[in-house]
């Protein structure tokens, strides 16, 4: 005899503890697991039980007091090199030498990818890499422009030092930091001739939004960044005096010989500023929605702060709203949430992370590869039916015993984390590209086929008693945010359980 | 004893994907699966767009062969006179593309010259973006034309998707917004994994509910689409060939699809651009006889239209590794039973190349986008590419 449970009588029990609750009030364990998963790589059951029985201001300001600064992670031997920059190839280099260093920078792009999502996996603070990677997708820069792994590793490092400190620091590092120099082709901007694109992107996309300034600022506030450069040998930035526009510009109505640093104060002092951030923090970890008087109440906290990012996600993860239960479960698992959420809900422990971090690309998530300068949209952008076969896919192998030959990337397209020079080579069969092709993917299923789940000692952690509905009952809760969308058999044997759960729609929701 | 549920609806899906009349008690209308499209918007009439991925050297497609400044311009890359498959007396084919000669011949090849757009942008990435989604040059939008085509007219709701993307990650032209867009490799391996769709329950938002709208499509899609049309014509053993031969099978389906998209990539010829533009070419001229072949095989030769895109030509002047660096402006192809054949636009003047030795565009992209809404599918083209452009005269009605 088994036992079917209908979607609807676990709808009760999943949202039952889901209502707002006064700040002294202890958290319920759905609002520990709530604010975990909201704000880190999905909740284990030993990090909500931490959780839980805290009011919600003890347990924001234990979360906030764990962020960290630094990764913990060595970082890839070659990061801390500094000669690097000068052996790319000059003018005259030969095909072969380009081909030799593009190859060099995409394994070392590999193992950058690798190594962030092994700090991912190991980091004590996850609300620290979820900001960082917040950053890292309002700050876009992307290696298949930047090319150099590591400038886009010493970005990584000034994401993650600014990450939950000042939010005016963080604009200022980011503007002269070496790979967004490149990126946004700062290089290029020189008086006389200016380049507008840093200039409109750090109004656009940095700090005021869209149609909060004029053309004309862009221009003149181009002519302010002029000279901001990179030394060619090092790869540090320098700042040209010879190529600076150093007369008068005016900004937002405000006129004087204005250098880059102060037009990036103007922008600061705006009010525009702390709205449109807070706006898309609330996007990040609250609703899709942003409640209009909320947001200018929590900017208006975050400016008296004098931008102090701590405060606003305190302001924001403390307020009711981030509670509510109709924002529960509305936001979409970004790729990095699922892979990473998976592994360490599941204390998988992967021989390599590279294959992972692979998997989360061909779900649309390419680690310092956004699309394009608006970063990443998210949300619903997440979901068509190539990605969310990718998840699917990927899931089902994480829970199949026996497998161990699956052929996941074999299967996939895995040309967007390859730089564009050889992701457009064909197929052919004599192709030596397309062989390295077919050996890279061969390495990430091995990769993937790597991890082990114990579902013996996974399922020991429920208190209730083994193999029964109890368990299955505190399995769901654990790992979904809102009832399952199918009917789950709850007498089904563990593998196979856990399996229907993580294959059900409502887990690819947070 | 219970079933699994799901185990009843993979089953189902089983047979139903290899047998096309069991699908019809689910929701379709009639037997003449294409009866319920609207008299505004002529879906019937399939699109197949084939991206040519990396930016295909024009100058070297269709050769300018009588012009003395061309092989000034390539003294190593140029296709010397003799091998050119002349069309007039000024421009020719590529001995690669020989294959597509009858088809000209029978006034079913468009040739559409100096195909482009003001303001060029020389990204692989962005360029691209700009043809996918029909944007200014510096206009950033996030909807594929293709997408805003469907918004504005949809497809009837029997078709087993708005547009199938074959062999390739990204979605590009159906890109963005609720369009039923299907990607896949093979017809096989996406009727297996769609078994891991579980398109049930009853969304309380709009994320759940998007995520049931995608699984809805895969269910639908993989439904309605079968991998066994016994085609007699021979697809041609390359990875191109066989992404024609899957789109072949799509469009078999009597569920209709507006769009297949297949992508041929490897024309980012940079260095020793010869012998790689040479097979690309080749490839490209065999699927399409191939898909010709299996189109007509199909009756639906006549109500095919192929396009062929992509992010921007090269340059003019070859490069010092034997290859050609990022253009802008380039040949494209229309092909069909309804295609008026001949040449279209202009060759671009190599005598007044731009600062950085780029050619000028003579067809906006638009125009051509243009031709396909208005005179192929009858859809008004102005709201869907925010602006008046001319479509083509390249159609008989």
């Amino acid at each position: 005899m088994r036992f079917l449970v209908a979607p609807f009588l676990l709808a009760a029990v999943c949202t039952a503890h889901a209502v707002a609750l006064p700040v002294t009030t202890a958290l319920g364990y759905d609002d520990a697991r709530h604010l975990l998963t909201r704000t880190g790589f999905a909740a284990t059951q030993a990090e909500i039980e931490r959780y839980a029985g805290l009011t919600r201001e003890q347990a924001v300001k234990k979360l906030l007091a764990e962020s960290t600064r630094t990764a913990l992670t060595p970082p890839p031997s070659w990061a801390a090199d500094s000669d690097v920059f000068a052996q790319r190839p000059g003018v005259g280099a030969s095909e072969m030498e380009r081909k030799r260093f593009q190859e060099e920078e995409t394994r070392k792009g590999l193992e950058l990818r690798g190594w962030w999502v092994t700090e991912m996996l190991s980091t004590p603070s996850p609300l620290t890499e979820r900001m960082t990677l917040f950053w890292h997708n309002h700050f876009v820069s992307s290696q298949q422009k930047v090319k150099l792994a590591e400038l886009m590793y010493r970005q990584n490092v000034t994401l993650r030092a600014n990450a939950l400190g000042d939010f005016g620091e963080l604009l200022h590092a980011v503007a002269r930091d070496p790979a967004m120099v490149v990126y946004l082709d700062s290089v290029q901007n020189r008086k006389g001739t200016p380049n507008e694109n840093f200039a409109r992107e750090v109004m656009e996309l940095f700090t005021l939004g869209e149609g909060q300034y004029s053309e004309q600022d862009i221009k003149e506030a181009a002519r302010a960044f002029t000279g901001w450069s990179i030394d060619r040998s090092t790869g540090e930035f320098t700042f040209r005096r010879l190529i600076h526009d150093d007369g008068v510009k005016t900004v937002l109505g405000r006129s004087g010989k204005r250098d880059g640093d102060q037009v990036l104060d103007i922008l600061l002092a705006e009010r525009q500023t702390g709205e449109f951030i807070t706006r898309k923090l609330w996007r990040e970890f609250v609703s899709p929605n942003p409640d209009d008087a909320e947001v200018k109440r929590i900017a208006e906290r975050f400016r008296e702060s004098r931008y102090d990012i701590k405060s606003a996600l305190y302001a924001l993860l403390t307020s009711d709203a981030f509670y509510a239960a109709e924002n529960r479960a509305t936001l979409i698992k970004s790729p990095i949430d699922l892979v990473v959420g998976t592994l360490r809900q599941f204390d998988m422990r992967p021989s390599a992370t590279i294959p992972f971090a692979v998997a989360a690309a061909a779900m649309g998530q390419n680690l310092f590869a956004p699309p394009n300068v608006r970063g990443w949209r998210g949300q619903d952008a997440w979901i068509n039916s190539t990605t969310l076969l990718a998840r699917k896919q990927f899931l089902d192998r994480m829970f199949r015993a026996g497998d161990g030959g699956s052929q996941t990337f074999l299967a996939t397209d895995t040309s967007m984390v390859q730089p564009p020079g050889r992701s457009i080579m064909p197929a052919g069969a004599q192709d030596p590209d397309a062989i390295r092709q077919i050996q890279f993917r061969r390495a990430m299923d091995r990769g993937l086929n790597s991890v082990h789940f114990d579902r013996t000692a996974w399922f020991e952690q429920f208190s209730s008693p083994a193999n029964s509905v109890g368990h299955a009952r505190a399995a769901i809760r654990l790992l979904l945010a809102t009832a399952p969308q199918n009917s789950l058999d709850l007498q089904e044997e563990p593998l196979g359980l856990v399996r229907s759960i993580v294959l059900d729609a409502a887990y690819q929701l947070k | 004893m219970t079933a699994k549920p799901t185990m009843d609806r993979r089953g189902f899906l089983k047979i139903s994907a290899s047998t096309p009349l069991l699908a019809f008690p689910f929701g379709f209308a009639t037997p003449v699966a294409h009866a319920a499209v609207p008299a505004a918007a002529d879906y019937d009439k399939v699109l197949v767009l084939i991206e040519l991925k990396g930016g295909n050297d024009g100058l070297n497609t269709l050769v300018p062969f009588a012009d003395p400044a061309y092989y000034v311009l390539r003294p190593k890359l140029a296709v010397s006179r003799d091998r050119v498959i002349a069309l007039t007396d000024s421009v020719g084919l590529h001995p690669s593309l020989e294959p597509l000669f009858p088809l000209w011949k029978e006034r079913e090849l468009a040739v559409l010259q100096g195909v482009g757009y003001p303001e060029p942008n020389l990204s692989h990435f962005r360029s691209i973006e700009i043809w996918d989604t029909a944007s200014k040059s510096a206009e950033y939008m996030q909807e594929g034309w293709l997408t805003r085509t469907f918004a504005a007219a949809p497809t009837p709701a029997s078709f087993a998707a708005d547009g199938v993307i074959i062999g390739s990650p990204d979605l590009g032209p159906l890109a963005g917004g609720g369009t039923r867009t299907i990607a896949l490799s093979n017809t096989q391996q996406f009727l297996r994994q769609s078994r891991l769709a579980t398109p049930e329950g009853e969304p309380h938002n709009k994320a759940l509910a998007h995520i049931l709208k995608v699984e809805a499509d895969i269910m639908q899609a993989a439904l309605r689409l079968s991998a066994d049309y016994p085609f007699r014509t021979e697809f041609p053993q390359t990875a191109f060939g066989n992404a024609i031969r899957t789109a072949s099978q799509v469009i078999a389906n009597r569920a209709g699809v507006a769009v297949v998209r297949v992508t041929l990539s490897g024309f980012d010829t940079h260095n020793a651009q010869y012998a790689t533009q040479a097979r690309l070419l080749s490839d490209l001229a065999d699927g399409i006889v191939a898909l010709k072949g299996a189109l007509v095989e199909l009756e639906r030769w006549h109500r095919s239209l192929v396009l062929t895109y992509a992010e921007f030509g090269r340059r003019p002047k070859e490069n010092l590794s034997n290859g050609t660096d990022h253009g802008t402006s380039s040949v494209h192809f229309a092909l069909g039973g309804r295609v008026a054949g001949g040449l279209y636009g202009e060759q671009p003047s190599l005598d007044r190349l731009s600062g950085d030795g780029n050619t000028s565009y003579a067809i906006d992209f638009r125009s051509v986008y243009a031709t396909v809404l208005e005179r192929w599918w009858g859809v008004p083209s102005s709201g869907v590419l925010n602006g008046r452009y001319t479509a083509l005269p390249m159609l008989r009605s």
